[in-house]
């Protein structure tokens, strides 16, 4: 499993490096003036520092998320007037929030030490004839620089260690290992993903320091050992992830097992057919069918059932036949092709422990109801705000004792352990037949079906060589081979990796 | 002869405060005196001084330097031609010994050869020895090395005029009046003009050539130490000038009344 773990690392780490010292640079070439700025007006003291520490106390998620929606917009508003859009997803919004976090240290050491400079030194300076632009250059900003390097060492440490939040809005990181090991249970993975990180920010820290001490005690060879340092980790670690220069397909994938399987099984199929493919791993699920309608990702699988209820907005529950028809037929005018449906459905199925359904002699959601309010429910970051679970509660007079929300694959072992009573499982997750669990019928049909549907942008939308690649998935893929493979990554023994289930699934495409 | 600096009818009041810090100041300095201005705290002895070199504009009045009104020169260009010195000091901590003393001649662009010719002859005149102190950083010198580096400093790029004050008032009294006597040599060896402002009477009428007592921002009196001692103009120049005589005698009076050694 290490194998696969650095295999990755010329990819994950040279992206990681590139927008971490990326983001630094802008950072510190605009706190610097900034700083400069304040520390001469005074009155914008209060306002910059004010706004920076706001910003700093947002956390990293939720900067980096917010960042999205805004470049979407901004990027279909220059699109309009300007005739060209640009990619919401992935490098810029990551670089953005990055940078405006890297900024506060960095402004607030700069503003301390200019303030802090000795005011006979000032008079000094007047007093042999310096002007103001030379008393700064030459007396203000060399006093302050140890200080101004303390300030962008920890503005670094602070962006290399946020650098791996950038994994769900698209952008390549040291986080892919967290966020998939995360979802796939390799600890393996999270752990080295951590060590990654933490080795470049430790390493990034010490030149710094490095500069520190040179601008502290004056010493050039400091300077120019720390300044070769920084040049190499850089070009070290960006240079091996910048083989081809041909313009990648990029594929996307929610944050879960299956739909790593199921975009390593694409990305092998499209590499076999001559494309370079980039993954875009762990995507928020609107955040994915935003991003492939933008072209910012080429082709991902959807699940009709969620489009039809989160992007169609529909409440009514016809049957599959009319799901897909529909579904199809609005995708279409959108410019989005839809290729077709994979073979299998990942519906949400609400599931209890054998024993425990049992012993209360629940069979479906109807059964449920009268004990809801003594019961405890379990579920993932979306169902409870999703118009899924609306339906079924309202359909059903669901009121549970407790909501908790969980990490997918930690919710399986909080049904296992009796932390909850009932999940919001997924059909075609493999843990439902490992720990023999109970699915719940839904008599009334609340819930939609919830086919697996593979999604093109309108990019590739006629792209015959990058659609050939791909329709053999079409119809090739059952449940219970889905539930294998799902079961190979999920299972605690004997565990595989995402693409060695892809390789399972490759084998068993019904041809 | 026209005088080298002079202050005509110069009044400046701080924004915020409500006295004038000067007020119709007349000034009159002749070229290669040793004029020293006398006062309290908070009289505008400083200010005045402030005023010669534009570290301060005035509200009124002019400032005239060998003539030629101050406001017409840039007052970079105005400071650079004048040596400047203060208690602080003020030696840049990053920079060496050399340095600092040639930091003026630099901004004038002198070329380096010339900078470090002119250092090291400075250092001797204000007996450093070259060698062993022209890399040091000031960290490394006492009070009084300080401003003898300080001293350097201010001469470097050959001022007619040296602005200096409280120059040796945060030195022991050794070193005080050591440098102080130095210091009066270099000004005559030099032919310098020098301003320098003291609170203390005795540096006054050991160093001057001529003294200005100021007082709320206005001269009382401006004369000889010989004028100020013989005629005073008040009560206030008379207390004053007899402060170093009314000193000794109560030193006299302390050690006498003391057990017989």
């Amino acid at each position: 499993m290490t194998d696969v773990a650095w295999e990755r690392l010329p990819d994950y780490l040279g992206q990681h490096v590139l927008l971490s010292m990326s983001a630094i640079a802008i950072g510190v070439a605009l706190s610097l003036p900034l700083a400069i700025l304040i520390a001469r007006t005074g009155w914008l003291r209060g306002p910059a520092l004010g706004l920076a520490s706001i910003v700093q106390t947002i956390p990293g998620l939720a900067l980096l998320a917010l960042f999205y929606p805004l470049l979407l917009a901004l990027s279909a508003f220059s699109e309009r007037v300007l005739g060209f859009g640009f990619r919401a997803l992935g490098f810029l919004p990551a670089l953005l929030a990055l940078t405006l976090y890297s900024m506060l240290p960095v402004l607030r050491n700069t503003v301390t030490a200019l303030a802090g400079t000795d005011p006979a030194l000032i008079t000094a300076a007047r007093g042999v004839g310096m002007t103001r632009r030379q008393t700064l250059t030459m007396v203000e900003l060399p006093l302050a620089a140890p200080i101004i390097m303390a300030g962008i060492r920890t503005a670094a440490v602070l962006v290399i260690g946020t650098a791996t939040l950038s994994t769900p809005v698209g952008q390549t990181s040291l986080g892919n290992y967290i966020f998939t090991g995360l979802q796939t249970e390799n600890w393996v993975f999270v752990l080295f993903g951590c060590v990654a990180a933490a080795a470049l920010a430790l390493v990034v820290d010490r030149l710094l320091s490095l500069a520190e001490d040179g601008f502290a005690l004056r010493s050039r060879a400091r300077l120019i050992a720390s300044a070769v340092g920084l040049l190499l980790v850089l070009v070290l670690s960006v240079l091996p992830s910048l083989g081809g220069a041909s313009k990648p397909v990029v594929i996307g994938t929610k944050s879960f097992e299956e739909q790593y399987i199921l975009g390593s099984l694409i990305s092998d199929r499209l590499e076999k057919a001559g494309f370079k493919a980039e993954r875009r791993d762990g995507l928020g699920s609107t955040v994915v069918f935003h991003a492939l309608e933008a072209n910012d990702v080429d082709v991902y699988v959807d699940y009709s059932g969620t489009l039809w209820t989160t992007q169609m907005k529909r409440s009514d529950m016809p049957p599959r036949k009319v799901v897909l028809e529909q579904l199809s037929t609005w995708l279409a005018k959108r410019g989005v092709r839809y290729v077709g449906a994979l073979g299998f459905e990942n519906a949400y199925a609400f599931a209890m422990r054998r024993d425990r359904a049992k012993a209360l002699g629940i069979e479906t959601l109807a059964d449920l109801a009268p004990y809801a309010s003594r019961l405890k429910i379990g579920g993932d970051f979306e169902i409870f705000n999703r118009p899924e679970w609306d339906a079924v509660a309202k359909a059903y007079g669901l009121h549970f004792a407790v909501q908790r929300q969980y990490q997918a694959n930690f919710m399986y072992s909080a049904l296992v352990d009796g932390d909850v009573d009932v999940i919001s499982a997924f059909s075609s997750d493999g843990r439902i037949a490992q720990y023999d669990l109970k699915l719940l019928g839904d008599p009334k049909q609340a819930l939609p079906p919830y086919d697996a549907v593979l999604l093109v942008s309108p990019r590739r939308a006629n792209d015959d060589k990058f659609l050939a690649a791909l329709k053999p998935l079409i119809g090739a893929l059952d449940l219970t081979t889905m539930q294998q493979a799902n079961l190979m990554v999920d299972r605690p023994n004997d565990k595989r990796t995402a693409e060695q289930a892809a390789q399972f699934l490759e084998t068993r495409l019904k041809r | 002869m026209t005088a080298m600096i002079a202050l005509q009818k110069v009044s400046l009041s701080y924004k915020g405060a409500g006295a004038a810090a000067v007020q119709n100041l007349d000034l009159d300095i002749p070229a290669k005196t040793f004029f020293v201005l006398i006062g309290e705290s908070g009289c505008g002895k400083t200010t005045t001084l402030h005023l010669i070199n534009r570290l301060l504009e005035p509200d009124q009045g002019r400032v005239l330097v060998e003539g030629i009104d101050v406001r017409t020169v840039d007052p970079v260009t105005l400071r650079r031609g004048m040596g400047f010195i203060f208690q602080a000091i003020g030696l840049f901590p990053h920079l060496t010994v050399a340095e600092n003393i040639g930091i003026t001649p630099k901004l004038l662009g002198w070329a380096p050869g010339r900078i470090t010719a002119r250092v090291d002859e400075l250092l001797d005149l204000v007996r450093l020895e070259p060698a062993t102190y022209r890399d040091r950083r000031p960290a490394a010198l006492s009070g009084g090395q300080r401003q003898r580096v300080g001293l350097a400093r201010a001469l470097a790029a050959e001022p007619r005029v040296m602005l200096m004050d409280e120059p040796f008032g945060a030195l022991d009294p050794l070193t005080r009046d050591d440098l102080a006597a130095e210091y009066r040599t270099i000004h005559e060896t030099l032919g310098l003009t020098t301003v320098l402002v003291t609170h203390d009477m005795t540096e006054a009428l050991l160093l001057a050539d001529e003294i200005a007592v100021m007082r709320a921002g206005g001269i009382v009196q401006t004369g000889t130490p010989r004028t100020l001692l013989d005629a005073p103009a008040d009560d206030f120049v008379r207390t004053l000038i007899e402060t170093p005589k009314r000193r000794a005698r109560l030193l006299a009076e302390a050690t006498g009344l003391g057990p017989p050694a």
